[in-house]
């Protein structure tokens, strides 16, 4: 099975055996940070540029880490932009930094499409890590990865993916990958924040979080953006807990085999009260630690792959 | 010394004439209709083999000048105008400043004859400066040369204003041209709110934003029992709620555009920006309903809704772009290809769709119809004739269009508005 893949763009974009790939090279790279000596040289002379134009900690470490631990040189740029019709920014920021020869641009852009006007522009190898709405695929091959870790399989599971669904990229992206590797996904979240259609992605929609959480093998609880209540698709915050938030007391009443699961940053006490965040169903920091093996098989794979 | 088209098989909204005839343009009328008439010292044109239709009316065009004269002037607008088959095109008041008083009305009236291509007719604005509080004079406007009001690119979203506007235009006998849109409702969405929007992540835009001002706007028309154009109809739902109200004989009419019979929300995948407009492409049911309202007449008209946007506006990703794609070169062939070559509407249906009708909505009298003492605007097309379009191609100053790579079949040959040859392949 090759890899032809100069982009990760999204999980839509790969088919079952590409994704299959990358998990399975993951597993080989999260053996290297487990090591004295954390670095292999797959990578040695080539050049990895982070590109933020959003905030993030965890996702442009990971991808760092990720980098240097294949013997990459990287560097990290952060740009601030308020406001999405900046795109022109994004392009021409872009062509600059790749004009000092880069091999591959790791791009994170509140602009759903943005990485699109990326690879159409550049002449490198661009990692998405995370545009507008649309998908963060290395987080959603970090849960798959995780799953796999815990069930040994994802075909058969049954995943819920609870919260702001209408916002969230990482929603998306679970969804191509989960059901592209036969998993069945249900998602919950306020009426407000499902997204019209979202069935003809191949999932059910259940707005009852109990219920949800009874079936489920495993919970991906979603980060709520507290602008969401100024946004008034909210009532309020204590509303949004009381009906999706996770607490011991429903998660008691599901399989205690049941996995939680997070993107980060967690709010603790909304979406996941911290006995939960910090219990013995939630798998959060192995996502984390997953998090660079995953990043580490995207960036060799994309940069390994000659294109003509 | 007139113009004279030799062979010509006429296509008119009423008729398409089986024998050729000729057709004498004179002092920019036509006076004569026969069986070979005498070329004596004539310019003479050689129609054979051709369709002769009237010059098509575009009821729905942005020029963007004044204000925005690097995405479109009135001499750019009007070479692609004439190039596209159109010899009237009336433009759209969101400039930059707004055809909200007669002396926009009047500087761009006069630039157009001073290009010399085609027909120009400012739409002028319903409120002043398209603010949504108080509404233009629109009698001395009237005066200046409106025929028609609109605040395109947004409704007119206060209601009551938008009531006094439709009594006020009926006493002056003018026409109120209504964009259906409830910003409310939109709520900054990008693409049709949908499966797709959702797949793809781009913030939607509900059906609902269009049809509840439709209905609104039927209602405040039968209320009031004034007309009402409802612009750029996009929606299943839309063109029923337009069905029920006429079949009332409620005075509404409405038009629709070629990209929304032609392309559905699946073109925004792509993130072309091209495919960014307003209303939204929607979906393939949603394109099915408007082809079969144009085929019954619940869509009287065919409209460019010409939107030129500078490269620069409109290369910054989906949701910063402009809306709006050009149409004005590619309107003909696409109804052509489309509608015409698929047998919705037949090529009469197509005359009264981008012609006869839109002179009947806005009141021009002497055109749409190829008739002795009627204007002398006349198109000369193949049909049948496939060319592609290319980015290069386009002769308006901006490229924005989603068709670039298409092969369409329709072209046009010879533009003659005013009895003067204005355009030849």
């Amino acid at each position: 099975m090759a890899w032809k893949h100069k982009h990760l763009l999204g999980l839509e974009d790969l088919s079952r055996e590409d994704i299959e790939l990358v998990l399975e090279m993951a597993k080989s790279f999260k053996e290297v940070s487990s090591r004295d000596i954390k670095k292999v040289p797959a990578l040695r002379g080539k050049t990895v540029v982070t590109l933020f134009f959003e905030a993030s900690t965890r996702t442009r470490i990971s991808f760092e880490l990720a980098a240097k631990r294949l013997s990459a040189d990287t560097l990290n740029i952060a740009v601030n932009v308020s406001s999405t019709s900046k795109g022109e920014t994004l392009l021409d920021t872009a062509r600059n930094i790749e004009a000092m020869s880069v091999d591959a641009m790791v791009v994170r852009h509140s602009l759903s499409g943005a990485p699109f006007l990326l690879a159409e522009g550049l002449k490198c190898s661009v990692v998405n890590a995370g545009d507008g709405c649309r998908e963060h695929p290395t987080q959603a091959l970090l849960d798959m990865f995780t799953l796999q870790e815990k069930f040994g399989r994802i075909e058969g599971l049954k995943v819920a993916i609870v919260g702001d669904i209408l916002h969230s990229r990482v929603a998306r992206s679970n969804i191509w990958g989960l059901t592209k590797l036969g998993a069945k996904v249900t998602v919950c979240g306020p009426a407000t924040l499902m997204p019209r259609g979202i069935e003809q992605m191949g999932v059910d929609v259940c707005y009852d979080l109990k219920q949800v959480l009874k079936q489920s093998d495993a919970v991906i609880a979603l980060r709520l953006q507290k602008e969401r209540q100024q946004d008034k698709f909210l009532p309020s915050m204590r509303e949004y807990s009381r009906l999706f938030g996770i607490n011991q007391s429903k998660l008691n009443e599901a399989s205690p085999h049941l996995i939680v699961m997070h993107p980060g940053p967690t709010n603790r006490g909304l979406e996941l009260s911290a006995e939960v965040a910090d219990g013995k169903q939630s798998v959060i920091l192995d996502q984390v630690t997953n998090g660079v093996a995953v990043r580490m098989a995207v960036l060799y794979l994309v940069l390994g792959t000659k294109t003509e | 010394m007139g113009l004279l088209i030799k062979n010509a098989v006429i296509v008119n909204a009423d008729k398409m004439e089986k024998k050729p005839q000729d057709i004498l343009c004179e002092d920019g009328k036509i006076t004569q209709i026969a069986v070979g008439i005498d070329a004596g010292t004539h310019e003479v044109i050689d129609a054979a083999g051709k369709k002769v239709l009237p010059g098509l009316i575009d009821i729905h065009t942005h020029l963007r000048q004044p204000g925005r004269e690097d995405k479109e002037t009135i001499e750019t607008g009007s070479r692609a105008a004439v190039k596209g088959g159109f010899t009237s095109i009336m433009c759209m008041p969101n400039t930059n400043p707004v055809i909200d008083n007669p002396m926009v009305v009047e500087f761009i009236i006069r630039e157009a004859k001073r290009v010399g291509l085609c027909n120009v007719y400012p739409i002028g604005a319903i409120t002043k400066g398209q603010k949504d509080e108080e509404l233009t004079d629109m009698g001395e406007l009237k005066a200046a040369g409106c025929l028609a009001f609109s605040d395109d690119g947004k409704s007119v979203l206060n209601s009551r204003l938008f009531r006094l506007s439709m009594e006020y235009a009926k006493m002056l006998d003018v026409l109120i041209i209504e964009h259906c849109q409830d910003p409310l409702l939109t709520s900054g969405g990008v693409m049709n709110e949908g499966a797709v929007s959702t797949r793809i992540g781009l913030k939607g835009d509900p059906a609902i934003a269009e049809t509840v001002t439709v209905a609104r706007d039927i209602e405040i028309a039968l209320y009031l029992g004034a007309k009402v154009h409802l612009a750029h109809m996009s929606l299943k739902r839309s063109c029923e709620l337009i069905r029920m109200a006429k079949a009332q004989g409620i005075k509404v009419t409405a038009e629709a555009c070629p990209h929304h019979f032609a392309l559905t929300d699946e073109a925004c995948s792509s993130f072309d920006t091209s495919t960014k407009v307003n209303p939204p492409l929607r979906t393939q049911e949603d394109v099915e309903a408007v082809k079969a309202a144009i085929a019954d007449g619940t869509i009287d008209c065919i409209v460019t809704d010409h939107a030129p946007h500078t490269k620069e506006d409109k290369e910054v990703g989906f949701d910063g772009a402009p809306f709006g794609l050009i149409g004005l070169e590619t309107s003909l062939a696409l109804t052509l290809t489309e509608l015409v070559h698929k047998g919705i509407i037949d090529l009469s249906q197509m005359v009264d769709k981008m012609s006869r009708a839109p002179a009947r909505i806005v009141g021009l009298e002497h055109k749409g119809m190829i008739r002795q003492g009627f204007d002398a605007d006349i198109v000369i097309i193949d049909p049948d004739r496939t060319w592609t379009v290319t980015q290069e191609g386009f002769v308006s100053k901006s490229k924005n269009s989603p068709f670039i790579g298409w092969t369409l079949k329709g072209l046009v040959e010879t533009t003659i508005c005013g009895g003067k040859v204005v355009y030849k392949v």
